[in-house]
């Protein structure tokens, strides 16, 4: 099992997660991903790191360091997503999901994936 | 952007929208031109055209001999700017999509949203047959008459 699939079977093993995807930071492009089905990797993968991308270039212009973690929380769920230097890990939960053991574990990997 | 034909614009706004792109064009195989983006010359859409519909039919038969069927997409990253080139099928034949974009983006988002406006196109598409062939003496006049539509002059 390589470094990238333990990390995200380590994430999808949290309660309530529903997918976890790795994206390219650069082009939104999936690198490896586990989701359950109905969930578009593809899209994920785009918006999300676009996302991230707005975000990083916000706080840079407001004079301020980059997010190290985002949290967009929605009725059904949330997306949860740790910015690494090259890479974006994100991960999809659900509404009862245990966000604060999903933010551990993804901070922890985003710092070795890099 | 201004388009041929009035049922390829809301998909092309919406896409021009949606993805930030600086420059799309959209094209049959042929290098006819059937909407464009961001072109101010007409020089540079007729040339961007050849040149696009000259690169899927290269990239295409490639990919016969590959025996790869085809290719979805040719990205083309550049320090600066980038380009995707994409052909697809719609009930007018085959298209051509050639997009610039640049670092205000992604090649993930340009791509999300094109194959969005590829099923909008499909979905919009009159069902009625095509025009027939322009036959070549009517050739420049239908290219200027394009070419007045698409620059509004």
């Amino acid at each position: 099992m390589t470094a990238t699939q333990a990390t995200l079977d380590r994430l999808t093993r949290i309660p309530g997660v529903r997918g976890a995807l790795i994206a390219s930071a650069a082009d939104g492009l999936v690198v490896a991903e586990q989701l359950m089905d109905g969930i578009d990797g593809r899209a994920a993968a785009a918006l999300t790191g676009s996302l991230v991308a707005r975000l990083g270039r916000t706080t840079v212009a407001a004079g301020v360091r980059p997010p190290v973690f985002l949290h967009l929380r929605g009725d059904q769920g949330s997306i949860l997503a740790a910015p690494g230097e090259e890479l974006v890990l994100v991960v999809v939960v659900g509404p009862a999901a245990n966000l604060g053991l999903a933010r551990l574990e993804m901070l922890d990997a985003a710092g070795r994936l890099g | 952007m201004r388009a041929l034909e009035p049922w390829v614009e809301a998909p092309l706004q919406s896409f021009l929208a949606e993805s930030s792109a600086r420059l799309t064009l959209l094209m049959t195989t042929s290098g006819q031109v059937v909407a464009q983006h961001g072109f101010g010359r007409s020089l540079d859409v007729m040339t961007a055209a050849a040149l696009g519909a000259g690169i899927v039919a290269s990239t295409e038969e490639l990919a016969r001999l590959m025996g790869a069927g085809r290719f979805g997409a040719l990205v083309h990253h550049g320090p600066r700017q980038s380009c995707l080139l994409s052909a697809f099928g719609t009930p007018r034949g085959r298209w051509i999509g050639l997009v610039v974009f640049g670092e205000e983006t992604s090649v993930g988002i340009v791509q999300l949203f094109f194959d969005q406006m590829v099923q909008q196109l499909t979905d919009a598409a009159p069902r009625e047959q095509a025009p027939a062939p322009k036959l070549a003496e009517n050739f420049e006049h239908e290219l200027n008459a394009s070419l007045r539509a698409l620059f509004g002059r």
